[in-house]
C-alpha cells in the first residue's frame, strides 16, 4: 500500500512514477510528483520506482477556470 | 457586408442627438482621471472626476463601475429601471501591451436574472481605448425612447448619442458597419472597437454583450463576449444598439506609466515563459482553453446531462485534438496587442445549416471551454459543428452561451423525465442529445416566440413557470435547475469538491469559476481537508481572482503557464513569480509600492463593497448562497447508481452509514443530509474568515479595517446586525 495525496492505493510490483500516474488517469499536463516529500523531475518519471509504503503527493497545480 | 454607399446612406438617416466635447486628459500613471456619464434618456454628457479616494480604495474597472452604480441606484432599482445603469470601465494597468492579458474590460449592472449586481470581464479593445479616449469608466443611464449608439472619439474629443434606425442588430454584422462607418480609412479600423448585443438579447433575460477588435491579420471583426448576468438584456431594455470608440495611437507607453522598464522587463520574461512552456503545459496557443474538455472528463468533472454525470463515451469527438484541426494556427490570436498566451481561437471558413444566415460562410470566435462544455457536453450534444453553430448563434444573437447551456441542459432533463412534453414546446423534442432542436430554440428566442420565449428567461423564472403553470414540483425543479442567485452554473460538476461548491454559491455574483476553481486542491491534490483550510482558500483565492478586475487584466497568464520552477516554490498553486510580476506590473504602471499582501486588502475593499451593494438590493444574505443539491451530490437514482461504490465508500467512511441492504432510495436520503450539513459548516468557516456575520453580512469592524466603513456602507450594514 502507499498513499498518493494522503489517500491509500494499491502498492504494485515495478510501479514507477509514469506508471503510477496512468494507473491514477491524471492527464492534466501540470503536475509535479513527490516521493516522500523529495521532488522527482518530469524527465525521471518513466524510470523512478515508487517502493511499497511510499508517501506520493501528485499535485495539480491549475487553481484553474 | 452593405457597400460604402450603403454606409453612407445608413448613416445620413442617423440623428444626432447629443454632441459632448471635452479637452482630452494625458493618461498619467494608468488613470485618466476622469469618468465619462452618458444618459440616454435626457441626452446629458458630462465628465466626472476620479477622486484620489475612488484610486485608494476601489481601484479601476470593476471597482470603479461597482463605485458609480452605487451612486447612481436607489435600494429599489430593478434591472430595466431607467435608473439601472451598465458601468464599463478598465483599470490602471488595462491597456499595457507589454504583459500578457492587460487588455480587458469590466462591465456592470443590475442583473435581469440575479436582481442584484453583476459583473462580467471582457477582452476585445473597447476598455483600453475609453481609457485611451481620456476616460476611466464609461455609465450609461437612462433608457432610449428609440435605437440608438453612443461613439466616444478620442481624436476628436467628441462623444455623441445618435440615432441608428436601420442598422441590423446582430453582432456579426453590426460591428463590421459600424467598424467600416467610423473609422477613417482602412488602416483606422484598427482603431475603432463596438460593443453591441444582437436581437436574442432583446428576448431573452441572459443576454451578453459582444466586445469586438479589428484582426488586422484576418482582416476582419472578432468579438469577445461580456457573457453572464444579462448585461446584453439591460443594453438591449434601454435601446442601445451599441457603443463605438475610435482612438488612434496606441503604443507601448499609451498608459504612460511611472516605471516604462521594468514593465517591459517583467513582460520580456513571461512572454519567454510562455514562449518555452506553454507547448509542455496547456497548450493555449494552439487549442485555447477547449483542452479542459478531456481533462475535465478524465476526471468526472465534465457536466454532462445537466451535471448528472461527469464524463461520457462519445466526449473524443469534442476533444482539443479536433478543435487543434478546426482552429486556424499560426496566427496569433490575443484579445488585447501583447497577448503571447493568444488563446482566443477561431474557426474560420464555417458554413451554417440553420436559421436567418443559413448557408453564409462566417468566422466563429471560439468555441472556448465553456461554450463546448456547455452547449456541448451538457446538452448530450458531441458534434464540434453543433457547437460551433450554437456558438456562433449565441453570439450573434446576443445570447451568453454559458446560460444558454446550462439552460437547455436543464429543459432537456425536464423533457425526458415528462415534466414538460411537446404541448409545452411547440413541438420541439427536447432530448439530449437533439442539436436540431437546441438550435430551433435559440433561434425562437431570437425570433421572440414559441417556447423560446420561456427558454429565455434563465432557470430561476423557468422553474417557476413550470411549477406554477405545468404543475410541476418545485422542490425537484430546485434540485435539478442549475442555478444560484438566478445565475446559471457555469460548466464543472462540483459534486466532490466541497470547496468548489462554495466556489460556485458563496459569491458576490453567482456560480461562474472566475471567483474560484478548488476543484484540484481539494478533490484532487487533498491540499485543504479541513473546514478552515477551505475557508482559508476560500478567502484567498477570490480575492486574488477580484484584483484582476480592478485592474483590466486576464487571469488566464497567471496559472494556465506556470514557470519551470513553480512546483519548487512554497505554495505552487498561487505561482507566487506570477504574483511578483503582477506586483511588479502594479507599481511599474501607477508608481505606488504595494506589496504581495496589498493586493489582496485591496481586493478585499471591492468584494466586501459588492457584498454591502448586494444586501442593500434585497439580497446578499446567507439564503441567497443556497446551492441546487445537485451541486453537491446525486438527486436521482440513476446519479447514485451510476457512481454506487464511490457513494457507498462515502456513506460507510464519511457518514457512518451501512449502505449494505439499502435502498437507494434511503442512501440518497443518508447522503443527502451528510452533504447538505456540510455545506452549512462550510458557510459558517468561510463567513468567519471572510469577517463577516452568520448571515452573510461584512461587519463593521472589517469595514472598518479595510477602510470602507463609509456612512451609506455601514447603514446598509446595521440594518442586518
Ligand atoms: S490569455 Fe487568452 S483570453 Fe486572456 S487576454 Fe490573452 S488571448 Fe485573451
Amino acid at each position: 500500500m502507499i498513499t498518493v495525496n494522503g489517500r491509500n492505493v494499491d502498492w504494485e510490483s515495478g510501479l514507477t512514477v509514469a506508471g503510477l500516474i496512468k494507473k491514477m488517469n491524471y492527464i492534466f499536463p501540470q503536475i509535479f510528483v513527490t516521493i516522500n516529500g523529495d521532488l522527482i523531475k518530469k524527465d525521471d518519471y518513466d524510470t523512478t520506482p515508487v517502493s511499497d509504503g511510499d508517501a506520493v503527493e501528485i499535485i495539480h497545480m491549475i487553481a484553474g477556470g | 457586408m452593405p457597400t460604402a454607399k450603403e454606409l453612407q446612406a445608413m448613416k445620413s438617416k442617423h440623428n444626432v442627438l447629443a454632441t459632448f466635447s471635452y479637452d482630452k486628459p494625458k493618461v498619467d500613471k494608468g488613470y485618466a482621471n476622469q469618468t465619462l456619464y452618458v444618459n440616454i434618456e435626457s441626452n446629458e454628457i458630462k465628465s466626472k472626476p476620479v477622486t484620489q479616494d475612488m484610486k485608494d480604495k476601489f481601484i479601476g474597472g470593476r471597482g470603479f463601475d461597482l463605485w458609480l452604480l452605487w451612486h447612481a441606484v436607489n435600494d429599489d432599482t430593478r434591472w430595466d429601471s431607467p435608473e439601472n445603469e451598465i458601468c464599463i470601465a478598465t483599470g490602471p494597468i488595462g491597456g499595457t501591451t507589454q504583459y500578457p492579458g492587460t487588455g480587458k474590460s469590466l462591465v456592470t449592472t443590475i442583473s435581469p436574472t440575479t436582481e442584484q449586481v453583476i459583473d462580467s470581464n471582457v477582452g476585445g479593445y473597447f476598455g483600453p481605448l475609453l481609457k485611451f479616449s481620456g476616460w476611466d469608466a464609461l455609465e450609461i443611464q437612462g433608457k432610449a425612447t428609440e435605437e440608438i449608439i453612443i461613439v466616444i472619439d478620442g481624436e476628436e474629443s467628441t462623444v455623441t448619442i445618435e440615432t441608428a434606425p436601420e442598422e441590423p442588430v446582430d453582432t456579426h454584422i453590426l460591428s463590421e458597419i459600424l467598424t467600416d462607418m467610423y473609422a477613417e480609412d482602412e488602416d483606422d479600423r484598427r482603431n475603432v472597437s463596438v460593443v453591441s448585443a444582437g436581437r436574442g438579447a432583446e428576448h431573452a433575460l441572459i443576454g451578453c454583450l459582444n466586445f469586438s477588435l479589428w484582426d488586422v491579420r484576418r482582416g476582419g471583426i472578432r468579438v469577445k463576449q461580456a457573457g453572464r448576468g444579462g448585461i446584453g438584456s439591460v443594453f438591449r431594455n434601454k435601446k442601445l444598439k451599441a457603443l463605438v470608440v475610435r482612438q488612434p495611437g496606441v503604443s507601448g507607453d499609451s498608459n504612460n506609466p511611472a516605471d516604462l522598464n521594468v514593465i517591459q522587463k517583467t513582460g520580456v520574461k513571461m512572454h519567454r515563459e510562455i514562449c518555452t512552456e506553454d507547448h509542455r503545459q496547456e497548450r493555449m496557443r494552439t487549442t485555447g482553453t477547449p483542452h479542459l474538455i478531456e481533462v475535465m472528463n478524465a476526471y468526472d468533472l465534465l457536466p454532462v446531462h445537466n451535471f448528472q454525470y461527469g464524463k461520457h463515451d462519445d466526449t473524443p469527438k469534442i476533444t482539443s485534438d479536433v478543435w487543434f484541426k478546426l482552429f486556424t494556427q499560426g496566427i496569433p490570436d490575443g484579445c488585447w496587442y501583447g497577448c503571447s498566451m493568444a488563446c482566443a481561437k477561431t474557426v474560420e471558413n464555417f458554413e451554417l445549416r440553420t436559421g436567418p444566415y443559413k448557408g453564409e460562410i462566417v468566422r466563429v470566435d471560439g468555441p472556448e471551454y465553456e461554450t463546448a462544455a456547455g452547449v456541448g457536453s451538457n446538452c448530450g450534444i458531441f458534434d464540434p459543428a453543433a457547437i460551433l453553430e450554437l456558438n456562433f448563434y449565441c453570439d450573434t444573437y446576443g445570447v451568453d452561451t454559458i446560460s444558454w447551456g446550462t439552460t437547455v441542459a436543464f429543459l432537456m432533463e425536464c423533457y425526458e423525465r415528462g415534466i414538460i412534453n411537446k404541448e409545452h414546446t411547440g413541438g420541439l423534442e427536447l432530448k439530449f442529445g437533439n442539436r436540431e432542436a437546441s438550435l430551433e430554440l435559440l433561434h425562437q428566442v431570437a425570433r421572440g416566440e414559441g417556447f423560446g420565449l420561456i427558454a429565455g428567461q434563465g432557470i430561476r423564472r423557468i422553474k417557476k413557470i413550470f411549477a406554477d403553470k405545468f404543475g410541476a414540483d418545485i422542490n425537484f425543479l430546485n434540485d435539478i435547475g442549475m442555478e444560484n442567485k438566478g445565475l446559471e452554473y457555469s460548466q464543472y460538476v462540483s459534486k466532490e469538491s466541497l470547496a468548489q461548491q462554495g466556489g460556485y454559491a458563496l459569491t458576490n455574483k453567482g456560480p461562474q469559476h472566475d471567483e474560484a476553481w478548488l476543484i484540484f486542491m481539494d478533490m484532487v491534490n487533498n491540499q485543504i481537508p479541513t473546514f478552515e483550510d477551505k475557508a482559508e482558500a476560500l478567502h484567498y483565492f477570490p480575492l486574488w481572482r477580484t484584483w484582476f478586475g480592478l485592474n483590466g487584466l486576464c487571469k488566464l497568464p497567471w496559472n494556465d503557464v506556470t514557470p519551470a520552477d513553480n512546483p519548487e516554490t512554497d505554495e505552487p498553486n498561487k505561482v507566487p513569480e506570477h504574483v511578483d510580476n503582477y506586483v511588479k506590473l502594479f507599481n511599474g504602471v501607477t508608481g505606488m509600492n504595494i506589496t504581495r499582501e496589498e493586493i489582496i486588502l485591496q481586493s478585499k475593499r471591492v468584494y466586501d463593497f459588492q457584498r454591502v451593494f448586494n444586501i442593500r438590493l434585497g439580497k446578499g444574505l446567507r439564503k441567497f448562497d443556497a446551492q441546487p443539491y445537485r451541486a453537491a451530490g446525486p438527486v436521482t437514482k440513476e446519479e447514485y447508481e451510476s457512481r454506487a461504490e464511490r457513494y457507498d465508500g462515502q456513506l460507510k467512511e464519511l457518514v457512518g452509514f451501512d449502505p449494505e441492504g439499502k435502498s437507494t432510495e434511503e442512501k440518497l436520503a443518508a447522503l443527502r443530509v451528510y452533504k447538505e450539513d456540510q455545506y452549512e459548516k462550510l458557510m459558517d468557516s468561510v463567513y468567519k474568515r471572510r469577517g463577516w456575520t452568520e448571515n452573510a453580512v461584512p461587519k463593521i469592524e472589517t469595514l472598518k479595517e479595510i477602510g470602507i466603513d463609509y456612512p451609506e456602507i455601514v447603514e446598509v450594514v446595521k440594518r442586518h446586525l
